[in-house]
């Protein structure tokens, strides 16, 4: 079974390959949506092709599987349409998939359950990833508010923060917050460090 | 308690209205809480209301037909009670092909018949097959645009390729030389333009002086089953509609697109469309085409069944579907004036009495029946002056040669 990945994000189309790779598939082929991608697409006369959801050029790629005469069988969405809970996940994961006319569900499902795993996994792993990042810019906020407190105020690091956390707790608000407003009064006031 | 209410939209500047009943509280005051998703295919919005992802969508008006006659992958049958504007397309060519076209672009805006004869012949003189990008088979765009080519001999389907690529890709397809030309809603085809890389060569209002767009698409069988929340959304929008027209609003509409919630374009170019102040050429001075893209005046927002039927047969005419009275009736019904006059009956809203009308016969602003207050229609003239009457569509595509 010949399974094209079109994606731009090279990282996810990687996750996706690797997992298919590990459940045994090995004809898999990876077409950014790029240029005269159709064309490369055509030849490769693919059975499955995945694609995400959110790319832009699902309307290219649905006008090729409409008009196409190079295609020896019609390509169409999804594989079972009777399967809501599956096309469900699909849609919540973010997977397109167009399936060959003919090709038998049960060997189709096994292939879009495990893009749709992988998708999820991919989308866990940005979101932490986002986390971190966000994470490590609060705790460069937080620092920076606490060494104006220590320059401006004479304080420890421990009372700094400690003040900090008390003026969060007492106007409901987050301590990086408080910090960012800390710092831009800093900046407003020509204090800054 | 408001209701939770998922529409799918993609970034154009005629998702306006329903950016606007968010934003401005129009639907908030209904009682709804409208979370808007923004999307970047067709296929996407498609599938996202087909599926159940969002109870509506701001959706082309032939896509919603085709959907509906299972012309467009899973068929579902939508039902649109409203209609979320008029016009707001242009075609932009390469400067390079425009230079085969009558040199002065304001007469070659306003005389569409010649301007598709001279597009005919630059057609022979290109390098290649023109290639044309639209956004999708099933676009008002694409059905406008071989319209406008045929009406000068030339065949869309062998004379020229048609390649579909989203909007927010064409200025890049244009630039890397893979297209020569774009048919889309506001702010692409100014973008290319302010570029350097595409003349304007034909608006949408001219072609149809009120052409059908975009549609607030349901699947039907939410639309019956939940008519409440269907009212309030479409009173809701109404409102938004009337605020989106008002002139005094503009530059606060342009600001709201732009952002990257929305549009994501710079605010000039949006507000340049929202005005009908066309810049046709790098540095020409704009050309003031007052209907350029209509919201809610002259009942805009009524989705005249007429209206369903002449999409559906231009894609008779196209080969898209058979013609068959049974098939017809489907694509008409997609059309609901039923739904929108229950929902705007205790508004101030002028309400046409009848619910499909000749496309097309309109010349000048015109007074027609209504239940109540003063309804103008404006003038609604196909640019080569056919009349099409919804209850002879025989005779209608019989007109075309060479009939398919």
């Amino acid at each position: 079974m010949r399974i094209v990945i079109i994606d731009d994000s090279g990282l996810r189309a990687t996750v996706l390959e690797e997992g298919l790779r590990d459940a045994g598939y090995d004809d898999i082929h990876i077409v950014p949506p790029r240029g005269a991608f159709v064309a490369r697409l055509e030849r490769m006369a693919p059975d499955v092709v995945l694609m995400d959801l959110g790319s832009p050029s699902r309307d290219t790629l649905e006008e090729m599987l409409t008009v196409s005469r190079a295609l020896a069988r019609p390509i169409a969405m999804f594989v079972d349409q009777s399967d809501d809970a599956m096309i469900g996940a699909a849609i919540d994961a973010g997977v397109s998939a167009y399936v060959v006319d003919g090709l038998r569900k049960e060997r189709v499902k096994p292939v879009l359950e495990l893009a749709v795993r992988r998708f999820n996994a991919f989308a866990k792993m940005q979101a932490d990833l986002d986390e971190a990042r966000t994470a490590l810019s609060d705790r460069k906020i937080i620092d920076r508010a606490k060494s104006i407190l220590m320059n401006q105020r004479a304080l420890s690091e421990q009372d700094a923060y400690a003040l900090l956390r008390s003026a969060a707790m007492n106007q409901g608000k987050k301590i990086v917050d408080v910090a960012q407003a800390l710092i831009t009064a800093s900046d407003l006031l020509g204090g800054g460090i | 308690m408001t209701i939770g209410l998922r529409i799918a939209f993609l970034p154009l500047t005629d998702a306006a209205v329903l950016a606007v009943a968010h934003d401005r509280g129009f639907a908030e005051a209904e009682g709804l809480s409208l979370e808007l998703v923004r999307t970047t295919s067709w296929a996407t919005l498609r599938d996202r209301l087909v599926y159940g992802q969002v109870q509506a969508a701001h959706m082309l008006a032939p896509l919603a037909v085709a959907v509906t006659l299972g012309l467009s992958q899973q068929p579902a049958a939508l039902a649109a009670p409203y209609k979320l504007n008029v016009n707001g397309n242009m075609l932009v060519m390469a400067t390079a092909f425009a230079a085969a076209l009558a040199p002065d672009r304001i007469s070659r805006l306003a005389d569409p018949l010649g301007t598709a004869h001279d597009f005919a012949a630059a057609i022979g003189l290109w390098k290649r097959k023109p290639v044309i990008g639209v956004v999708h088979r099933f676009s008002s765009h694409a059905i406008m645009l071989r319209y406008w080519l045929a009406s000068a001999g030339v065949d869309p389907d062998r004379d020229v390729v048609l390649r579909v690529l989203p909007p927010s890709l064409t200025v890049e397809a244009m630039r890397a030389g893979e297209i020569d030309g774009f048919i889309a809603g506001e702010p692409w085809g100014s973008a290319a333009v302010d570029a350097g890389l595409a003349e304007a060569v034909a608006i949408g209002e001219r072609i149809w002086r009120r052409g059908v767009e975009k549609i607030l698409a349901f699947r039907q069988d939410w639309l019956d089953d939940n008519p409440d929340i269907v009212d309030r959304l479409l009173r809701a929008l109404q409102r938004s509609a009337a605020w989106c027209d008002d002139p005094a609003n503009r530059e606060e509409l342009a600001q709201l697109l732009s952002g990257p919630r929305y549009v994501d374009q710079p605010i000039e170019v949006i507000e340049r469309a929202l005005a009908g102040r066309i810049v046709a050429r790098l540095d020409d001075a704009p050309v003031d085409s007052p209907d350029f893209m209509l919201f809610g005046r002259e009942a805009t927002s009524f989705p005249w069944r007429s209206q369903a039927l002449w999409i559906y047969s231009q894609l008779v005419r196209w080969g898209m579907v058979a013609h068959t009275a049974d098939t017809a009736a489907r694509a008409g019904a997609v059309f609901r004036p039923d739904v929108f006059r229950r929902a705007l009956a205790d508004s101030q809203v002028p309400m046409p009495g009848a619910s499909m009308k000749l496309e097309g016969a309109v010349d000048l602003p015109l007074a027609v029946g209504s239940r109540r207050g003063e309804l103008t229609l404006g003038p609604d003239r196909f640019f080569d002056g056919r009349i099409f009457d919804p209850e002879r569509i025989d005779e209608f595509l019989a007109g075309f040669s060479p009939p398919r």
